[in-house]
C-alpha cells in the first residue's frame, strides 16, 4: 500500500550528492527516484532506490545519517492537468501534503507521483473513493 | 607493598599527613635549592632559604613554577640529580613545538609504580585483574605510568597501546581483560568500533570497569561510557610534569578523586591573585611533588580548574579530594566577554541523547570587532524526520540548550557522522583563529 522511501541528511558541503550517488554505485544499487530539499544550511535528499534496506545500510556504513519513511505513491495519465486534478481532489477532502514529487513513466505514457500526507487515512480514503490507481513498492 | 594489604598513608589524620608532608618538602627545598640554578635564582629574588620552611604551612613563601620554566631549560637544566641517575626520561609536546623534558631516578619509577597501584586498588584491582593498557607508551607517560603501576600490582598486563581498534577488541575479548586504561574519547571511539567490527554481543567480553584520563571528560560523558561499555569508568589524573597518571584517582565510591597528597602536595589558587582560595572554593591546581629526585617541582600551576571536597570520602581514606578537572584555564574560550570550557557543550550535547554523538569542535573567530563561535555537531546515524523542520527543530533546541548554559549564544552546524576527527590520545576540539595572523 505505500512506497518506501530514503532520506539522507547532507551537510551543505561540496562533493556531498557525489558521495551519495558513489555508495549507490559501489554497492550496485539502482536508483528508481530523487528529489532534493535543501536551505543554506544542509539539505534532505530523498530517494527510492530498487534495494532501500541495502541503500540504507551502505549508507550508515558510509557515514552518512539516514531514515526511511513509507509514503504514498500514484500513478495518473500523463496529460496536462494529470496532477492538478489529483491535488484537487486531496485537497477538496481536506488533505495537507507536506512534500510531493513526480516523474513521468514516457513509455507508458504514465506519470508516478509520490507524496507525503499528514493526514494518511484520509488521503487514502480519496485516493480510493475516486479510483486513483496506487502503487506499491512492488511495482514502482 | 603487598598486593591487597592497606597503605596507611591513605587513613592518616589531617595533622598526621601535614607532619609527613612538612619534613619532605623542608628536604626537598633544600635540595633543589642546592642543586638547581633556576630554583636557586628564583629563591634569591623572593628572598626566601631552605631554612625558612619549616611546615606545610610555610609552601606558600616558595615561588611558582610555570610550563615556560620546564620549556626553557630544555633538555636537562631541571634534573637535580647527575644524568648518571636517571634511569628514563618522558617528554609531553606544546603547541610552541619546545618538548617539555621530564627525568626519572630508579626510585621516582618506584614510586610512581606505587602511585598507580594504589589508585588501581581504589578502583578495585587486583593481581586477578587483566588490565589492557591502551593509553600511547613512549614519550606520551600514560602507557608506562599506567604499565608499571599494574605490573606492581600484579596484574595481567596486556600493553595495546593506543590504536589499531581491531585488534584491541579482539585481544579484549580474548584476553578477557576486566580492566581497561585510555583516554574517554577514546573510549567512545571504542564503543562506536565494537559494533561496526561486529563485536555486537556485549556478553563475550569480560570487561568491569575502565581507569581514565590524560583529557578534561564530564559526568555526562562519563555516564555515557558507562552505558555504552556497561562499566565503570573511573578517572585518574596526572601530567607528565609532576610524574605521570597517578597523580589523584577516583576511589569505587566515583565521588571525587583522592590525591597521592602524601607525595603531591596539592594547593588551589586563584589564578589572577595568586592567593590561595577559601577550601571547597574553585580555583587552579598547583602542585608540589614532596619526594621526587630527577626533577623535583615546586609549586607547579597546572592550569587545570578544579576544587577540593571538604567532607571524609565513603571509602574511608583520609586523603584529600578534588572534583573532576572542570576545564584548563589555557582551554577556557573567552568568547565576547564570556568564559566558556568545552566540558560545558560536551554536557549539553550528551543531554540531547542519541540525536547527535559527543564529537564536536568549537570554531571560534573574529569578524570585524566581534566574536563568532560556532560549534559543529555530528548527527547520529539515525536522522530523525524526513523533514527539513524536523532538523530545524533539533538544531533550535542544541542552540537554546548551549546559550542558556553557556551565557552567550553559538552558531549551531550539523555535519553528517565521523566527519569530527577521533583522536586516540587527546582531543583537539577548539579552533581559535581570533589570534592567527592572516
Amino acid at each position: 500500500m505505500f512506497v518506501n522511501q530514503i532520506a539522507v541528511f547532507l551537510e551543505n558541503r561540496k562533493g556531498r550528492v557525489g558521495d551519495f550517488a558513489r555508495v549507490l554505485a559501489d554497492n550496485n544499487i539502482d536508483l528508481v527516484s530523487m528529489s532534493i530539499a535543501d536551505t543554506k544550511e544542509f539539505g534532505i535528499l530523498r530517494a527510492i532506490t530498487r534495494d532501500n534496506a541495502l541503500a540504507v545500510k551502505a549508507l550508515r556504513d558510509a557515514g552518512f545519517t539516514v531514515t526511511s519513511s513509507e509514503l504514498i505513491g500514484i500513478e495518473v495519465e500523463d496529460v496536462a492537468g494529470g496532477l492538478s486534478a489529483v491535488l484537487q481532489l486531496l485537497d477538496d477532502g481536506g488533505v495537507d501534503i507536506e512534500y510531493l514529487y513526480s516523474y513521468a513513466r514516457t513509455e507508458a505514457n504514465r506519470a508516478i507521483i509520490i507524496l507525503k500526507a499528514n493526514n494518511v487515512d484520509v488521503a487514502l480514503s480519496v485516493i480510493a473513493k475516486n479510483n486513483i490507481k496506487i502503487l506499491e513498492n512492488s511495482i514502482i | 607493598m603487598c598486593n591487597n594489604c592497606i597503605d596507611k598513608m591513605e587513613y592518616l589524620s589531617r595533622d598526621e599527613m601535614k607532619l609527613v608532608q612538612g619534613e619532605r618538602l623542608a628536604k626537598v627545598v633544600k635540595k633543589v635549592y642546592d642543586n638547581v640554578a633556576i630554583y636557586r635564582k628564583k629563591m634569591d629574588e623572593c628572598g626566601v632559604r631552605p631554612c625558612d620552611i619549616k611546615s606545610i604551612d610555610d609552601i606558600t613563601k616558595l615561588p611558582f613554577t610555570i610550563k615556560h620554566d620546564l620549556r626553557e631549560s630544555y633538555p636537562f637544566d631541571f634534573f637535580s640529580v647527575p644524568k648518571s641517575e636517571i634511569v628514563r626520561v618522558h617528554a609531553s609536546s606544546g603547541t610552541t613545538g619546545k618538548l617539555t623534558v621530564v627525568g626519572y631516578t630508579k626510585s621516582d619509577i618506584d614510586m610512581w609504580a606505587e602511585m598507580v597501584a594504589r589508585c588501581m586498588r581504589m578502583v578495585g584491582c587486583d593481581n586477578n585483574s587483566v588490565v589492557q593498557d591502551s593509553f600511547g607508551y613512549g614519550l606520551f607517560t600514560g602507557g608506562l605510568g599506567m604499565h608499571y603501576g599494574s605490573e606492581k600490582l600484579g596484574s595481567m598486563t596486556v600493553p595495546t597501546s593506543s590504536g589499531n581498534t581491531l585488534r584491541q577488541l579482539q585481544l579484549m575479548r580474548d584476553f578477557e581483560a576486566d580492566t581497561i586504561c585510555c583516554t574517554p574519547s577514546y573510549a567512545i571511539f571504542l564503543a562506536e568500533s565494537m559494533s561496526k567490527e561486529g563485536f555486537s554481543d556485549r556478553s563475550e567480553f569480560k570487561l568491569k570497569r575502565g581507569i581514565m584520563g590524560a583529557e578534561p571528560w564530564s559526568e555526562e560523558m562519563r555516564r555515557d561510557i558507562e552505558h555504552r561499555l556497561q562499566i565503570k569508568a573511573f578517572d585518574i589524573y596526572g601530567l607528565s610534569e609532576i610524574m605521570g597518571p597517578g597523580v589523584a584517582c577516583e576511589c569505587e565510591a566515583q565521588d571525587g578523586l583522592h590525591f597521592n597528597e602524601d607525595n603531591f602536595y596539592p594547593e588551589i589558587i586563584d589564578p589572577d591573585t595568586l592567593e590561595p582560595v577559601e577550601l571547597g572554593e574553585s580555583g587552579e591546581l598547583v602542585i608540589t611533588t614532596l619526594t621526587k629526585e630527577g626533577i623535583p617541582i615546586i609549586r607547579y600551576r597546572t592550569r587545570d580548574i578544579t576544587s577540593f571536597k571538604t567532607e571524609q570520602c565513603s571509602c574511608g581514606r583520609t586523603l584529600i579530594r578534588m572534583n573532576r578537572i572542570f576545564g584548563r584555564s589555557d582551554d577556557m574560550l573567552i568568547i565576547r566577554g564570556v568564559n566558556v570550557f568545552p566540558s560545558q557543550i560536551e554536557s549539553v550535547l550528551l543531554n540531547i541523547g542519541d540525536r547527535v554523538t559527543p564529537h564536536y569542535q568549537i570554531l571560534v573567530d573574529r569578524v570585524g570587532a566581534l566574536d563568532t563561535f560556532e560549534i559543529q555537531v555530528e548527527m547520529g546515524e539515525n536522522l530523525i524526520g524526513d523533514n527539513i523542520s524536523a532538523i530545524q527543530q533539533l538544531k533550535k533546541e542544541i542552540e537554546h540548550d548551549m546559550t542558556s548554559n553557556l551565557g552567550i549564544s553559538a552558531k549551531i552546524t550539523l555535519v553528517n557522522p565521523n566527519t569530527i576527527a577521533r583522536s586516540e590520545g587527546k582531543a583537539k576540539r577548539i579552533i581559535d583563529l581570533r589570534n592567527v595572523v592572516k
